[in-house]
């Protein structure tokens, strides 16, 4: 670099500030081959490297520091880049250009970049130091809010803003009663107008947040050992409080530039040219610490990635174009429960523009558009149902190819067809947070061959942010690749060209209990009066179980037909094992298990010769028993009360539970008992997967609820319930679906997800995949299961009802019919003989499958762990 | 066991009536082996030949009986009767209950690869 006073060492770049955007730019740096060039130093303030702020108040929904990590050491290592966590910059040198940290060290620097970010104003009130005053800003201010609030009833959040609002939810979710007190006469003003205001204020409050508006905090009041009592507003009232957030807005941290004598703006913010240079060329700002050619401070994530990038050209010298000139300001609010969005000129600022308003109050949605007189969609706010977001905004600026009011009425209302993704331009940005267009997205499609949406985020970056363009970008991806004629055939198997779903639909529409019927007339033609095969026949079975009641099928699984769909496993109702035998797993409901109970799995295994281990699952697996003794061992449980567990059946497993609030210094609820209730209640249940349930009596979540189908964390207010988690090879933390329920929300909640999830998914679909694939996610979902936007939720209950009302045991019932009995058999034509390939060994203290007996003359060419050989 | 046959099947065949007994070809002579009302229309079961050998037969919907080794040959378990009857084109075959390879009913021939076969028996009810 031509500063250097040292030409023959490597220049040095040093970095003040690693948040969003300071990695932005050490990424940006990277792309331009400067790190290979130049030494890079970055000083971090925090005592960890840069995370996704924009997605902060996820930590409260699950999601770990480390999972909000935006670098990891090997980017770090990869491109030589020193970075020194916990010690700020104090003081910049400009004359002997050097930088000193807290920690005393000096360092030269031929470029310094300042990447400070902002702080959270704090209004000068009284009391604003008392022990339980917190702000919103980073990962170390939540864990204390949360430490904090485990001993609180009840908080205030210091203003309605996108912020206020996340941080007033997230107080909700810790099941602290949350005030939200706002200056200006309604919520988010920065953002929405006066009808998106009262809107929005309507559905907060419906979602027990209180809201006072048009008041200030003129005190806060403590006890003697200086923790907060309470808060005294500016109209005289009081509320009570243990602890305050303040989310009065953000400003630039520009204090270091100041004191190095750099030129600020009048109101905060390092003052840079297009470039992101500062009045000294060798000193460059970006993010939210910058004041940018426009004037602006920008407080989204989504500029300051813009100034990193032109930065970081203007560093490599490759600037070219015009730099950064100004942005969009785009929010949508990531509030649980509130669909909020504004894009554009919200406010209807332009000459000569109009309105085009649609609201409803009683359900509380209202929607603007703001159009130019030339009919170009100028911007927009939206409330209560944002689901149009995600195209309007990359329309803005362009004149919609349909009329503005279709674009805001809601489905149902005589609004016209729905305008696509197609209806975008290519240079359209559809993923505002990286600033990625259309077109961008096509082409990852059809050049890099993407194929699914999680490549073409790969690829793209495109929906890694915010999260909201995520929908579009499916849209997207399917029209780019139908377009290009890559039609995957749909069809469930050889047998039937329509999904699962769809031969859902069908049996339940024409009440068909019959497989061969189902096949002869709705199979490929060159199927019908067929077998099927093993991929339909259990899909059939299961969807057939699900419906029995409402269809008229026997609701036992082995009667009939059906006998001959299920699986291995459903038809002897218990898991074929490596070596032709069988486990055995009795119903332990919630894991709770009396010593008498235990005493009789114990003396069957003994008896039985079983070998015996705790799953994972809270309950106890018994081995290695063959097909002829399974009647025998089953007489003996059911004598005892237990019942089938289901570990064969794509059904119900184990609702686990932790210990809960009866023994547990921290439980809030009756965590077992609600995992014993779930786990009676949907026993038997088939779906189109296995379904795991877990209930925890706290936040600290022992049961470990989030990675479940459905997952139930106890709250002071009641239940929250996640959905979608899994385990396996891909895990998955489920996503809050909703807050604080009573326990027959709780149930009527469940009840709904499971038989929309049983009607809508496909064959071997975990909820988590149904989850991530079916249009419209989570938000789809939950307009379904909660709101009822499909008006099916009454036809779902009572499904559930039927099957609840239809349950019985199976084991019990197959015991109690010599008919049934008669396939546990090991030979049909010597029903008393035992398998003799069946063997077993001794192995600490209990038996394992003797596999050298089954070593043949045949050697085996694929093996249990193994891929095929050949 | 009639009554496991759904309404539209076709009329019990002349070779599946409920007293009538499956035999199986082995060693070069016809083996009796069971009742055809001890079959499951679409399901398999297992049964011993006189030399201690173990056979899978099944039952498919048009009456007809197959019998296979009851041999898994990629695991070595004695379990091919209690996987799934299906057919392709109009064949029948029988899915592993294990790791789910395809076995032909009529061959033996393994639909997955074709390096491996089990024994395939003539049957025939009387
Ligand atoms: C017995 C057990 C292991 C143990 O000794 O602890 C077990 C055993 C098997 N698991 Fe599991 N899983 C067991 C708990 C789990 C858990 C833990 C849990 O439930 O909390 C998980 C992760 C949680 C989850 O499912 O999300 C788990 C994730 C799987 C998966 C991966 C599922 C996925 O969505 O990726 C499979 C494969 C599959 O189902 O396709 C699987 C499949 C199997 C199969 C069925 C494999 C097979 O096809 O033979 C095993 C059969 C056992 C048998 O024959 O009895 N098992 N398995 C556990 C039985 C729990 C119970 O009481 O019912
Ligand atoms: C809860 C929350 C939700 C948000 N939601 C959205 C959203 O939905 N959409 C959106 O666009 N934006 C959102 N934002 C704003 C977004 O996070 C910021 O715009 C973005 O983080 C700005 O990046 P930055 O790098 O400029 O600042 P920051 O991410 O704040 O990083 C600045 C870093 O510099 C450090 N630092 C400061 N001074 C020094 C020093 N002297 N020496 C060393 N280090 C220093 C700070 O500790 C900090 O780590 C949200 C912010 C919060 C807090
Ligand atoms: S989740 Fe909470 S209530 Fe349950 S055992 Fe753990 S700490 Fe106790
Ligand atoms: S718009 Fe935020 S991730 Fe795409």
């Amino acid at each position: 670099m031509s500063h250097s006073s040292q030409p023959q060492a490597k220049p040095t770049i040093v970095l003040v500030g690693h948040g969003m955007v300071g990695q932005r730019f050490l990424e940006a740096l990277a792309a331009e081959g400067v790190t290979a060039r130049a030494r890079v130093v970055v000083l971090c303030e925090e005592p960890r490297p840069a995370y996704d702020r924009v997605q902060l108040t996820s930590y409260f929904s699950g999601v770990t520091p480390e999972q909000l990590s935006m670098t990891d050491e090997a980017f770090l290592a990869e491109h030589g880049v020193e970075l020194h966590l916990g010690d700020p910059a104090e003081t910049v040198d400009r004359a002997a250009r050097t930088v000193t940290a807290r920690s005393g060290r000096t360092f030269r620097y031929d470029t310094l970049v300042l990447a400070t970010g902002s702080y959270p104003f704090v209004p000068p009130v009284p009391g604003r130091d008392s022990a339980g005053c917190f702000v919103y800003r980073t990962i170390e201010d939540l864990l204390a809010i949360e430490e904090f609030a485990k001993d609180a009833t009840s908080g205030v959040v210091v203003g309605g803003g996108l912020l206020g609002l996340e941080a007033a939810g997230a107080l909700k979710g810790l099941g602290v009663r949350a005030h939200i007190v706002e200056f200006n006469a309604r919520l988010m003003a920065l953002q929405v107008d006066d009808g998106g205001g009262s809107a929005l204020r309507r559905k907060i409050e419906d979602m027990g947040l209180t809201v006072h508006t048009g008041v200030g905090g003129k005190e806060i009041t403590a006890n003697a050992d200086g923790a907060v009592t309470g808060m005294v507003l500016s109209d005289g009232s009081t509320l009570d409080t243990d602890m305050v957030i303040f989310s009065a807005g953000v400003r630039p941290r520009d204090q270091l530039a100041r004191d190095c004598g750099l030129e600020v703006g009048e109101r905060g913010g390092v003052v840079v040219d297009a470039r992101c240079r500062t009045s000294d060329p060798a000193v460059y700002a970006i993010g939210e610490c910058a004041k940018a050619v426009d004037g602006m401070v920008y407080g989204l994530v989504a500029p300051g990635y813009e100034m990193a990038e032109a930065a970081a050209a203007a560093i490599a010298g490759t600037a070219a174009g015009e730099g950064f000139t100004g942005a969009d300001t785009s929010t949508k609010l990531k509030l649980l429960g509130v669909d909020v969005a504004s894009f554009g000129d919200a406010h209807g600022t332009a000459e000569g523009c109009l309105d085009v308003i649609y609201a409803d109050s009683r359900a509380g949605v209202y929607k603007k558009l703001v159009i130019a007189p030339d009919g170009a969609l100028l911007g927009g706010v939206l409330v209560g149902d944002a689901d149009a977001y995600g195209l309007l905004r990359p329309l803005t600026g362009s004149v919609p190819p349909v009329a503005p009011e279709s674009l805001v009425l809601p489905a149902g209302a005589g609004a016209p067809a729905q305008l696509g993704p197609s209806a975008l331009p290519d240079d359209a940005v559809v993923c505002s947070c990286h600033n990625v267009t259309k077109g961008t997205i096509r082409a990852a499609v059809t050049e890099h061959r993407c194929g699914t949406v999680p490549e073409v985020k790969t690829c793209t970056k495109a929906g890694t942010g915010c999260g909201s363009c995520v929908k579009v970008l499916g849209q997207l991806v399917d029209a780019e690749l139908t377009a290009q004629g890559i039609e995957v055939d749909p069809g469930l198997c050889a047998c039937f060209g329509q999904t699962r779903q769809e031969l859902y639909e069908i049996v339940l529409a024409l009440r068909l209990t019959s497989f061969q019927q189902l096949l002869d007339g709705h199979g490929r033609p060159e199927a019908r009066g067929g077998e099927g095969c093993e991929v339909c026949k259990p899909a059939v079975a299961s969807i057939i179980a699900s419906l029995a009641p409402t269809i008229g099928a026997g609701a036992y699984v082995l009667d009939g037909e059906q006998a001959a769909l299920q699986d291995t496993n459903d038809h002897h109702l218990a898991n074929l094992q490596r070596n032709g035998s069988y486990s055995i797993v009795p119903r332990v409901p919630g894991g709770e298990i009396s010593p008498e109970k235990l005493i009789v799995i114990g003396q069957v295994a003994r008896d039985f010769g079983l070998y015996t281990k705790i799953t994972g699952g809270q309950r106890i697996d018994l081995f290695g028993a063959r097909v002829d003794q399974l009647p025998q061992i089953w007489a003996r449980l059911v004598d005892a009360g237990f019942e089938s567990g289901h570990a064969y059946g794509k059904a119900l497993r184990t609702v686990k539970s932790c210990v809960g609030q009866t023994w547990c210094r921290y439980g809030v609820q009756d965590s077992v008992k609600m995992a014993i209730d779930l786990e009676l209640r949907y026993r038997g249940l088939r779906a189109p997967h296995k379904l795991k349930s877990a209930v925890s009596g706290c936040q600290r979540e022992c049961a470990e609820a989030q990675s479940k189908d459905f997952g139930v964390i106890a709250t002071a207010g009641g239940w929250n319930l996640y959905v979608g988690g899994n385990g396996g090879a891909t895990p998955r933390h489920g996503d809050l679906l909703a807050q604080d329920l009573s326990d027959a929300e709780l149930v009527r909640l469940i009840d709904r997800f499971l038989m929309f999830y049983i009607r809508t998914a496909d064959r071997l679909e975990r909820t988590s995949v149904w989850l991530e694939r079916i249009e419209g996610g989570l938000d789809h979902v939950r307009d379904v299961v909660v709101h009822d936007s499909l008006g099916i939720c009454a036809e779902l209950e009572a499904m559930m009802a039927e099957h609840v009302a239809g349950y019985r045991d199976e084991w019990a019932e197959t015991l109690a019919d010599p008919e049934r009995l008669r396939r546990f058999v090991s030979f049909v034509n010597a029903p008393d003989a035992p398998d003799p390939s069946v063997r077993f060994v001794p192995e600490r203290d209990q038996n394992k499958p003797d596999l050298d007996i089954l070593a043949g003359p045949d050697l085996p060419v694929r093996t249990l762990e193994g891929a095929p050989l050949s | 066991m009639t009554d496991v046959l759904t309404p539209n099947a076709p009329a019990a065949t002349t070779t599946a009536t409920g007293t009538a007994r499956v035999e199986v070809r082995t060693g070069g002579v016809w083996a009796a082996v069971c009742a055809v009302d001890h079959l499951v229309p679409g399901r398999g079961v297992a049964a011993l030949l006189p030399d201690g050998g173990q056979i899978a037969l099944f039952l498919d919907r048009t009456g007809t009986v197959h019998a296979i080794g009851n041999r898994d040959p990629f695991t070595g378990a004695y379990v091919l009767s209690r996987g799934l009857l299906g057919s392709v084109d109009g064949a029948p075959f029988v899915a592993s209950p294990l790791l789910k390879q395809r076995f032909d009913l009529a061959s033996g021939h393994c639909l997955d690869d074709d390096t491996v076969t089990v024994p395939a028996y003539a049957t025939r009810v009387r």
